[in-house]
């Protein structure tokens, strides 16, 4: 594919640079012009720079964890410093509210609208054909309510701290004397932030499909975000009504979920779970999107079994809903129940592994180039891999009762969250930080990032199933003698993470000073946000898109002159002007 | 292919197979749609996605209904007799007749009647006030008793009737009246300055606050005219009404403009009395001294605002013999089905030969044992309480929406006096009325659920 020239008897349809009229960074100014903007490009890139300042805050706090887990008697939160910072508090006490604020500020603010919201916002539309979301000023208003949730969050921080865990269980969070409600209440925001991002979704994906979009036209990442958004408007509210309900709780004593009152915990953890178990989908499905564009654009090769992806992310929407009570397996359900929730919880692996042997497929027989986009992604298929499957020893009622609780727990998720998620997120801001901002980022740097957060993530990650197994309990601040040397692995992963995150983060710095001006097409993609300029003009689309196969990659060749991909098309006679001078689709056909 | 200049990007719209659609983009169409069609559908969907949220938002209240109705059948029977079905009937009524208009109203949108649709509204939004109204009534009045959700539940079977405690539907009222007044002077300062389109929009507003008053006058005759059994007594009630008008509420409910403060027998602390004497007298306890208390016999035979008299008590069952009401209970309980009431009646059966006190519910089963007896007689507030925790937070949400409600039908209702909708955009009367559809929806859920399954 890659031949290096255009073939004779074809001409090259390429969008150009956009002029700074048409730039959507660059056709107005001022910050008024950022904030209210109704255009969702801006709105998923103040997104963007919100979530990862969320994440940042988040990462932070959670190198505080593993540096304080360093010596087995703790050791960060011991230090005077922090003595002298907070002189009321233990170091046990600063331990636990900084585990939950980094666990609630990382779900909250930053895993579920990192990619719905700040990447989804930017492709949905422009991946899809359409000029914009259907409701732009919906959309602009769940900006601000993620802000308002994060200002709570900040004040819930500040006031007297947070130490539920970000779960929220009562009844350990209606006695609790820190700001129980002030977290609540940002979260409860957040909330409604999620929903309003995911009807839009919903309604963009189903009214806004452009004349030849069909739905099985859309790529696999649009699929995705439709799952996800089902998601997001079907369980978010139950989680809204939970926590007004802890809220009253806490407030006004009314008895459903305090045992001192006659209430009944279990009750807030099924409702607690019936939503954030969904959410788990909220969090990981989305990256499935974006690693199913990557894998097939990098292999250069149509994706496999394009229909089963689409249906399986659908497939996992759904069972997600039914499988809430395997975080309960402990907390006393009848056995009956562990059973049914057991079984339905390995059959939402089925629709996961459908999705990873196919992206192995199209990998197969593929022309890889290993891009940094791609690096992410092959390192999303290992450690998502490993998460999932070590998913179902949790999943098994028997081994359950001995990993619950423990590190394994905790390794689990966050190989699915970080090693899922988090490293699909990167792939995807290194994938589409070309058509994002113009410009295009040191490929070397790129690849650097994607090897440390690989290797740093795995030290971090990889002891801490070992402690789970050995029954190192989650949430302590101490522990005994023996579990150093796998406390201080993960502790040095961690810090060797965090470097890989800090090198990507500075390799994007870089491009936007320095980085090279981004063509339209800078890796092949056939989606159509490769087919409007980088960065697109502030309608997307001056014309209506000819919509096409998203994963038709015979008619895009390598123009190795100016280094880009272009489109190339049969020479029509009637076109008089130069392929070079002519805009986008200029010679398309008529629908 | 349509032909456009690229640098235009404001107005730019194109249509694959039409040329220069510019010009067709009338001014409710938003730039991002293609058709009328495309952006009516949106959102339609949108709002109907929306609604599932809603839906599930009350699911988990539904959800935590269903499951303490479950465990504790016997706390739900007792305290639901604690609500005024006359109030839930007619507020059910109300919301009934404001979703007649606003499908009305929507109708009317789509054939362009412009007033007919903004009177439409305007009715719609007076249901909605004089249902506000009538909660207002409730609400307080169980304020006043402490019938409130388990951590604060105050309610004494032996002392019903609290002394003193804050006017709470003057605290409520209150807001209401400051919107009242406000409009008025808004309507009095358009009018004076002869603009035309404020007191077009003012007049109706002024008679949707009203209606809150309205509301809160149509409780309190109904929860007066509780008594069909004590004809006898009527006059006395209006006597003695008055004199407590006099007395205490007078000032408190000088809101007189819409007419019903007149009913002044339902000033809200002697209903509470009242209300509370029949609870007690329906819980079987201290009945001889009420009775032999002419004060307190008087004022319950008179006011008789008991929310539920209708299955377990009698507003005046206190000058009965108790013998009465274990007759009726027996009657009741005859239906096998009627566990509540059978293990009611097996407790009174109990009571009435210790002739003691209070009505125990408990059962065999002690995790479910309730309102219980151990204490004084005293519903205690950890099992009670848990029926108007979620009575509150249903009726509460419910309410919420209900004044969400009221925000969007006044921003129609501006909209439809400035002729914003025709025979093509006639959406947001769509969606609203789909809103308030469910609205009225939830209410019908509700009402049984709270008011009428015993």
């Amino acid at each position: 594919m890659s031949a290096g020239s255009v073939p004779s008897g074809y001409e090259v349809s390429d969008p150009g640079f956009p002029t700074k009229e048409e730039n959507y960074l660059t056709n107005s100014k001022g910050i008024l012009s950022w904030m209210f903007t109704l255009d969702h490009k801006r709105i998923g890139m103040m997104y963007l720079v919100g979530v990862s300042v969320a994440f940042l805050v988040a990462g932070l706090l959670a190198l505080g964890i593993r540096l304080h887990l360093l010596a087995p008697d703790g050791w960060l939160f011991n230090q005077s410093i922090f003595q002298w910072l907070a002189p009321e508090k233990a170091p046990n006490d600063i331990y636990n509210q900084v585990f939950t604020l980094h666990g609630a500020i990382m779900v909250f603010l930053f895993i579920i609208p990192s990619v719905p919201a700040a990447l989804g916002n930017f492709l949905v539309p422009v991946m899809l054909g359409a000029k914009d979301v259907a409701f732009p000023r919906l959309n602009l208003s769940s900006f601000y309510l993620w802000v308002a949730g994060a200002v709570f969050f900040v004040m819930a921080l500040l006031a007297s701290g947070l130490d539920t865990g970000w779960t929220f269980y009562t009844p350990y969070s209606t006695t609790t004397d820190s700001s129980v409600i002030l977290a609540t209440t940002g979260a409860f925001i957040l909330g409604f932030s999620s929903i309003f991002t995911g009807l839009n979704f919903i309604v963009t994906i189903n009214t806004m499909r452009p004349p030849g979009m069909t739905w099985f036209r859309m790529p696999l990442f649009l699929w995705a975000t439709y799952a996800t958004s089902i998601i997001q408007v079907l369980a978010t509210p139950v989680l809204g009504i939970t926590l007004l309900l802890l809220i009253a709780e806490r407030t006004m004593h009314i008895g459903i979920f305090d045992p001192e009152y006659n209430g009944d915990p279990v009750t807030f953890q099924h409702f607690f779970w019936f939503y954030s178990h969904p959410a788990v989908y909220i969090m990981i499905l989305p990256a499935f999107g974006i690693i199913s564009e990557l894998i097939s654009v990098h292999s250069h090769k149509r994706i496999f079994g394009y229909r089963f992806i689409a249906y399986s992310s659908i497939a996992i929407a759904l069972l997600g809903f039914l499988v809430w009570g395997h975080h309960m397996f402990t907390a006393g359900m009848s056995q009956m129940t562990t059973i049914i929730f057991s079984a339905l919880t390995f059959t939402v692996s089925v629709p996961s592994a459908i999705k990873v042997f196919n992206w192995l497929a199209t990998m197969w027989k593929g022309s890889i180039s290993l891009t940094t986009p791609m690096m992410y992604a092959i390192s999303f298929i290992f450690l998502f891999t490993i998460g999932g499957l070590t998913g179902l020893h949790l999943g098994t009622l028997a081994t359950d009762q001995h990993l619950h609780d423990t590190y394994f727990v905790v390794a689990h998720f966050h190989y699915v969250m970080v090693g899922g998620t988090l490293v699909a997120f990167l792939g995807g801001v290194f994938h589409w930080w070309p058509k994002m901002v113009g410009v295009m980022y040191s490929e070397l740097g790129g690849r650097i990032s994607a090897v440390l957060v690989f290797l740093g993530f795995n030290l971090t990650f990889l002891p801490q199933f070992v402690l789970g197994s050995r029954g190192m309990p989650r949430r302590y601040a101490t522990y005994d003698p023996e579990f150093q040397s796998l406390h201080a692995m993960s502790t040095y992963g961690a810090l060797l993470l965090g470097v890989g995150l800090f090198f990507a983060l500075g390799v994007l710095i870089h491009s936007l000073l320095r980085g090279k001006r981004a063509p339209a097409n800078p890796w092949g993609g056939a989606t159509l946000e490769w087919n409007c300029t980088s960065p697109p003009p502030f309608y997307n689309f001056d014309r209506a898109p000819v919509v096409g196969d998203p994963y038709e990659f015979g008619d895009i060749v390598w123009d190795s002159v100016q280094e880009r991909y272009v489109k190339i098309e049969p020479k029509r006679e009637v076109v008089p002007e130069t392929p070079a001078e002519q805009p986008a689709h200029a010679g398309g056909k008529d629908e | 292919m349509a032909t456009t200049d690229a640098g235009h990007t404001s107005d730019v719209h194109v249509h694959e197979g039409h040329d220069s659609h510019d010009h067709d983009h009338p001014s409710y169409l938003a730039h991002h749609f293609d058709t009328p069609e495309q952006q009516f559908d949106s959102g339609k969907l949108g709002m109907w996605l929306f609604l599932v949220t809603e839906i599930l938002f009350f699911s988990g209240m539904f959800c935590a209904y269903a499951i303490f109705r479950a465990w504790r059948p016997e706390v739900f029977e007792g305290c639901s007799q604690f609500l005024n079905t006359k109030l839930g009937a007619i507020n059910t009524g109300v919301l009934l007749f404001s979703s007649f208009t606003m499908a009305w109203a929507v109708r009317c949108a789509q054939l362009e009647e412009h007033k007919k649709l903004a009177s439409l509204l305007a009715t719609t939004l007076c249901c909605a006030m004089v249902f506000l109204g009538v909660k207002a009534i409730e609400y307080s009045h169980k304020w006043h008793l402490g019938l409130l959700p388990a951590g604060l539940f105050t309610y004494d079977p032996a002392n019903p009737h609290p002394e003193g405690g804050p006017n709470y539907l003057a605290y409520i009222c209150a807001p209401f009246a400051v919107a009242t007044i406000g409009v008025v002077i808004w309507l009095v300062v358009a009018f004076i300055r002869d603009a035309k389109f404020q007191v077009a929009v003012a007049k109706p507003l002024v008679f949707v606050c009203l209606s809150f008053f309205g509301g809160v006058g149509l409780g309190m005759i109904l929860e007066s005219g509780e008594t069909p059994e004590h004809h006898g007594s009527d006059h006395v009630a209006a006597v003695h009404g008055d004199a407590e008008h006099g007395e205490h509420s007078g000032a408190e409910h000088g809101d007189a403009e819409h007419g019903d403060a007149e009913h002044g027998d339902a000033e809200h602390g002697d209903a509470e009395h009242s209300d509370t004497e029949d609870s007690e007298a329906e819980h079987g306890e201290g009945q001889q001294g009420d009775a032999t208390d002419p004060e307190a016999a008087d004022v319950a035979e008179v006011e008789s605002t008991d929310p539920q008299p209708v299955v377990l008590q009698d507003p005046g069952s206190m000058m009965r013999d108790e013998s009465d009401d274990l007759v009726v209970l027996e009657r009741l309980a005859s239906d096998a089905t009627n566990t509540g009431l059978q293990d009611e009646l097996s407790a009174r059966r109990a009571q009435s030969q210790l002739s003691e006190g209070a009505i125990t519910y408990d059962r065999t089963d002690d995790s479910s044992a309730t309102i219980a007896s151990t204490d004084d007689n005293v519903l205690r507030p950890s099992r009670a309480g848990v029926f108007f925790s979620i009575y509150y937070c249903m009726t509460g949400v419910h309410a919420i929406h209900i004044l969400a409600g009221v925000g969007v039908l006044i921003w129609l209702l501006v909209r439809a006096i400035r002729q914003d909708f025709n025979r093509n955009y006639f959406g947001p009367v769509d969606y609203v009325g789909l809103y308030w559809h469910l609205v009225d929806l939830i209410w019908i859920y509700l009402f049984p659920l709270m008011y009428l399954i015993r």
